[in-house]
């Protein structure tokens, strides 16, 4: 499904550096998303993959690089320290409602209700009136099999229906990506089935997503194409069945068999 | 603490002499507050419980003292300096109080987030400063402030008292917001963010109701400092700043009034709703986030 470079990509992140202190998280990363294509990336602990996400929306600052989202590209700028740092604030914070993030540990409001955490950022961000954004909430629930958990605060709904909340108020924003910051990993394994599920129904919608996982069936079985990380650099890449039926990198395959077993 | 059905006889004995112990700290500490309430409806007019009040006699109880504290001096049977004083008193101590409770608690918050920011240099010092107030003797503050704020002409002003009473408010505020924003997961924050929230917005949309509970029990804690606050009021306060505090103190040297108990009363009373209203808050809150008594 990769598309030529004449059209235009959803997402597109270039050799992206990303340092903490004297360690190197990222050394130059590439990443080009089409529209509807299904990205995970996979790796051990440690190799880059959740800080590549949160660099791409910029919740981590990217120490070079650049991010382009549907043609428009972040610009930045150093401050007086050196320090590389956005040049303008609103341009990130109107480009971040466009990439919805879902995290590993759901970070749900605790102090509103799974409908009010769905409608807050519609009313706040988007400034839909209040019936528009309760409407469009409530429908999005629906979608994530949550419509009867509305009303409920989120310590009183399991981990999976949390993951599922946090979706729908990702989804609800229509971002043009969805970041998948490993949303199953918090989850008792009898819980993940719900959240794949309903990953797996937004992938079959077309919709463009960037996945973090370790669940490797999901990255089989869902997406089309897969990016192994090692070491903040990228091992490999390819079509999902090449990647597992004839892994060519070492690493890869070791990386297949300790997850697998 | 139930006793268990298999407790020796000196496990019971302990047990009961416990339980006497713990009866006697909790009378020694209410005591003196209720022993005011009865006196504060006598109508004599020394400080006294007359034994008609024992034998519930109507005419040995009387209203005279809370209607001179408001200001009514018509009571013949009034013999003791009657004036507005209370009123004004009662009017200055909530004024001073609550603005220095908004001051504090508004700078206590700013201080707090910038405090808990790893990033800040010298937060150690800068908080020991800052709760100083907390832990130097409050005469050796007040005299401080009386030389200090003299240069600047704030004597006698409310401006002083309120700034004064700010500081002494402050310290409770950074502490007890500190000590929520440790607890508080800045993930929240971020994923505000990640839905193109700004900084701002985020900060009273998602942190401050989640820190609310601190931010409330600080206030509290400024409020009640300021309103039962005297040395400083004695030091920086002209004759203008009647505070109730202060009209207590003056009341009780010069003439010895059963007003005095009235006021007691009404403040008593006064502290049992703020603190059931605050604490009813805080249930609420804990239930609405699922944190369960224990």
């Amino acid at each position: 499904m990769t598309q030529t470079s004449e059209a235009v990509l959803a997402l597109k992140v270039e050799n992206m550096h990303k340092r903490f202190g004297n360690l190197e998280v990222l050394k130059g990363v590439h990443l080009d998303a089409a529209v509807g294509d299904v990205i995970s990336l996979l790796g051990a602990s440690g190799s880059g993959k959740s800080t590549l996400l949160r660099c791409i929306n910029l919740l981590e600052t990217p120490d070079s690089g650049t991010v382009t989202v549907h043609g428009e590209t972040i610009d930045m700028t150093t401050d007086k320290s050196g320090q590389p740092v956005p040049q303008d604030m609103s341009q990130v914070i109107r480009l971040r409602s466009r990439l919805g993030m879902v995290f590993q540990s759901f970070n749900l409001w605790q102090h509103m209700t799974v409908l009010e955490n769905v409608s807050e950022a519609l009313v706040q961000v988007l400034r839909m009136s209040k019936a528009d954004a309760l409407d469009r909430a409530r429908a999005t629930l629906d979608k994530v099999g949550m419509h009867d958990r509305q009303d409920y605060y989120p310590a009183h709904i399991s981990g999976g229906q949390q993951q599922r909340a946090a979706i729908a108020r990702a989804l609800a924003m229509e971002p043009e990506v969805m970041l998948f910051d490993e949303p199953t990993s918090a989850l008792d394994p009898e819980l993940v089935g719900e959240v794949l599920k309903v990953m797996r129904a937004l992938a079959d919608e077309g919709r463009t997503m960037i996945v973090v996982t370790h669940e490797i069936g999901f990255a089989r079985d869902v997406s089309n194409k897969v990016i192994f990380l090692h070491e903040g650099a990228i091992e490999s890449e390819g079509a999902p069945a090449e990647m597992f039926s004839n892994p060519e990198s070492a690493r890869f395959r070791q990386f297949l068999s300790n997850a697998l077993h | 603490m139930a006793l268990p059905a298999y407790a020796t006889p000196a496990q019971r004995l302990w047990h009961y002499i416990y339980l006497v112990i713990c009866a006697f700290v909790l009378f020694f500490l209410v005591m003196p507050l209720v022993a005011v309430i009865p006196i504060s409806f006598s109508a004599s007019p020394f400080l006294q419980f007359t034994p008609e009040m024992l034998r519930f006699d109507p005419e040995a109880f009387s209203l005279r003292w809370y209607r001179m504290m408001m200001g009514d001096c018509s009571d013949p049977g009034i013999t003791t300096v009657c004036s507005d004083n209370w009123k004004i008193g009662a009017k200055n101590s909530l004024f001073i109080g609550v603005i220095a409770t908004a001051l504090a608690t508004t700078l206590g918050i700013f201080a707090a987030l910038g405090l808990s920011r790893p990033i800040m240099p010298f937060r150690k010092l800068i908080m020991a400063i800052m709760i100083s107030p907390l832990i130097v003797p409050l005469i050796i503050t007040a005299s401080g402030m009386f030389f200090f704020f003299a240069k600047f002409n704030l004597v006698s002003t409310y401006t002083g008292l309120i700034l004064a009473h700010t500081i002494l408010g402050l310290p409770f505020v950074v502490i007890t917001v500190t000590a929520t924003l440790v607890g508080f997961d800045a993930s929240l924050t971020k994923a505000a963010a990640s839905l193109g929230g700004g900084p701002v917005r985020n900060f009273f949309k998602v942190q401050m109701p989640l820190i609310l509970p601190g931010v409330i029990s600080g206030a509290l804690f400024a409020f009640i400092t300021s309103f039962d606050e005297v040395v400083i009021v004695l030091f920086i306060g002209g004759p203008d700043q009647i505070t109730l505090p202060r009209q207590m103190w003056s009341g009780i040297r010069q003439e010895i009034s059963p007003t005095i108990l009235s006021v007691a009363t009404i403040l008593v009373i006064l502290s049992i709703c703020l603190l059931t209203t605050v604490e009813l808050l805080r249930r609420r809150s804990e239930r609405l986030r699922g944190i369960r008594p224990t």
